[in-house]
């Protein structure tokens, strides 16, 4: 067997997890509810959107169902964001075989088609578009692209595993069963590209010895996304069993 | 076998205190008086592995139909690469070690439910990969291998999305599944991609509209579904830009239990 590139001990998703876990408070100023007059409600019924009325440069993703879906929507924010920049990127064709390109792309397309029927979904209850902060990623650099790539796929999955049993609705449930397995084909895919026909795409450094994928709760999640948004991220009020 | 992620899969509040520690004194595993800790009892071996069974039987009989359910899918894949990695001329030394593996992981699966549901586990079934004549070289021919295997990975990621729902009332099965469910997806993609490098076929990791790719037709009914909790992708806006069969990739359907086992049923050996 070939040996595995990543040390099944280290499960963090950045360097920066650790230092922005410390700095993640759990605790943000709830704005109070204001509806808008004459917009869609969404799927889940009236506006009660915190952040009707933007008060600072803080997102409070709102609770129960809502909150959840809020959640999914800002990583898928943040996907979407990334797929297009590196789409986008001077030399997209020249770095990458043409699988690579097909694969980006692909993802690049899902990531907004996700992140545009979350918003749809959540109507007027949807936080507002996140202002992207990825400084730290060379977009020229496919090893560097390709990584973070696997990061926010698999952030993606372990947070839909994670978030699975605080959703109520069983509607929503489904949904997200729906989002998260393409999440979890693209993680394969983008970790075969990297290290090809070995054990990564679904490697041992995310899956257990059980056979189980990663689930992770809101808290940690938010906490491996913050570096990459530039709003502060507050998901104290999501639900947490 | 990870025991504290087995227990706090239980719901312990559903399970009789007393007749477990009576059982536990009666064996000699605990002894008589002093304070009892059902979840303290639990984390020694011995106990675990005797009580697990009643324990299961208290969840619910959804839960423990659906864990057998998952049961019989996970001994099929397993037993299917199992004989696949048997099988000397057949996987290429440079895939080897992807369906290695899977295999490892379909193991862990099978043992999992198996320890989860203990006494309450339907028995080991018998298995037909050539589905009664349907597939006669599975095991000689890598193409047809590689067609079985995609079609298995892609019904048992829709067979534990449609689960999902009767699962909601466990809290920590539901996650298990879900756990279990995404690494599915991951062989899934893995595969159809693989098949589409070995057959020069156009397979994607993801499925697009209902496309079998010459596999079972069935294993792909209604995957180009694009209305999702009520809300129609082909009606909103601001994607319209984005093509129809990236709509239909998007998202993975569900089947249910009814048509995972049509799938499966020409697999399986019916006992007399």
């Amino acid at each position: 067997m070939a040996p595995n590139t990543n040390q099944p001990a280290e499960k963090d998703f950045s360097p920066l997890k650790r230092r922005a876990f410390l700095k993640y408070s759990g605790f943000g100023i709830a704005a109070s509810a204001a509806a808008l007059a004459g917009c869609e409600d969404g799927l889940l019924g009236p506006n009660n959107n915190p952040n009707s009325k933007p008060a600072d440069n803080e997102i409070d993703l709102g609770s129960g169902d809502i909150g959840i879906l809020n959640y999914a929507y800002a990583l898928e924010q943040l996907e979407a964001g990334f797929y297009t920049m590196v789409v986008a990127a001077d030399g997209f064709s020249g770095r990458y075989s043409e699988e690579e390109q097909e694969i980006l792309q692909d993802l690049k397309a899902h990531e907004i088609i996700h992140r545009e029927f979350l918003k749809t979904a959540l109507g007027t209850n949807a936080i507002p578009s996140l202002t992207p902060n990825f400084d730290s990623i060379d977009f020229t650099s496919r090893d560097a692209v390709l990584a973070t790539a696997k990061v926010f796929e698999d952030l993606g999955v372990a947070a839909y595993n994670g978030a699975g049993k605080l959703l109520v609705d069983a509607n929503l449930l489904l949904v997200a069963g729906k989002i998260v397995s393409v999440e979890a084909r693209h993680a394969s895919a983008i970790r075969d590209v990297i290290n090809p026909l070995s054990m990564d795409f679904a490697g041992d450094d995310v899956i257990d010895e059980n056979g189980f994928d990663q689930a992770l709760m809101p808290p940690e999640v938010l906490a491996a996304a913050q570096p990459y948004v530039k709003e502060k991220l507050n998901g104290s009020n999501l639900p947490i069993e | 076998m990870n025991l504290n992620q087995l227990i706090n899969m239980l719901d312990l509040s559903k399970v009789d205190h007393d007749e477990i520690k009576s059982i536990g004194e009666r064996r000699g595993f605990m002894k008589k008086a002093g304070q009892f800790s059902l979840k303290a009892a639990l984390a020694t071996l011995p106990i675990a592995l005797t009580m697990m069974p009643r324990i299961a039987k208290a969840q619910g009989s959804t839960t423990i139909d659906v864990l057998n359910f998952a049961l019989l899918l996970e001994y099929l894949e397993r037993d299917f690469y199992k004989m696949g990695l048997d099988s000397s001329a057949l996987i290429p030394s440079g895939d080897r070690q992807v369906f290695e593996t899977i295999y490892q992981h379909e193991v862990a699966h099978v043992e999992f439910l198996r320890a989860a549901l203990g006494s309450a586990q339907d028995e080991v079934p018998e298995f037909d990969f050539t589905a009664g004549g349907m597939f006669p070289n599975g095991f000689t021919d890598y193409p047809t291998f590689l067609t079985l295997s995609q079609a298995f990975e892609d019904t048992g990621v829709r067979a534990y999305k449609g689960q999902a729902g009767n699962l909601q009332p466990a809290d920590e099965v539901l996650t298990a599944a879900l756990q279990i469910h995404s690494v599915e997806a991951r062989h899934a993609s893995m595969v159809r991609r693989l098949r589409g490098q070995r057959a020069n076929l156009e397979i994607k990791g993801w499925i697009t509209n209902a496309e079998s790719n010459n596999a079972p037709q069935a294993v792909y009914e209604g995957e180009d579904a694009t209305t999702h909790a009520g809300a129609d992708l082909n009606s909103i806006v601001s994607i319209t830009d984005i093509s129809a069969a990236a709509r239909t990739e998007a998202f993975d359907e569900p089947l249910t239990k009814e048509q995972v086992v049509e799938i499966v049923n020409p697999f399986i050996v019916k006992r007399a």
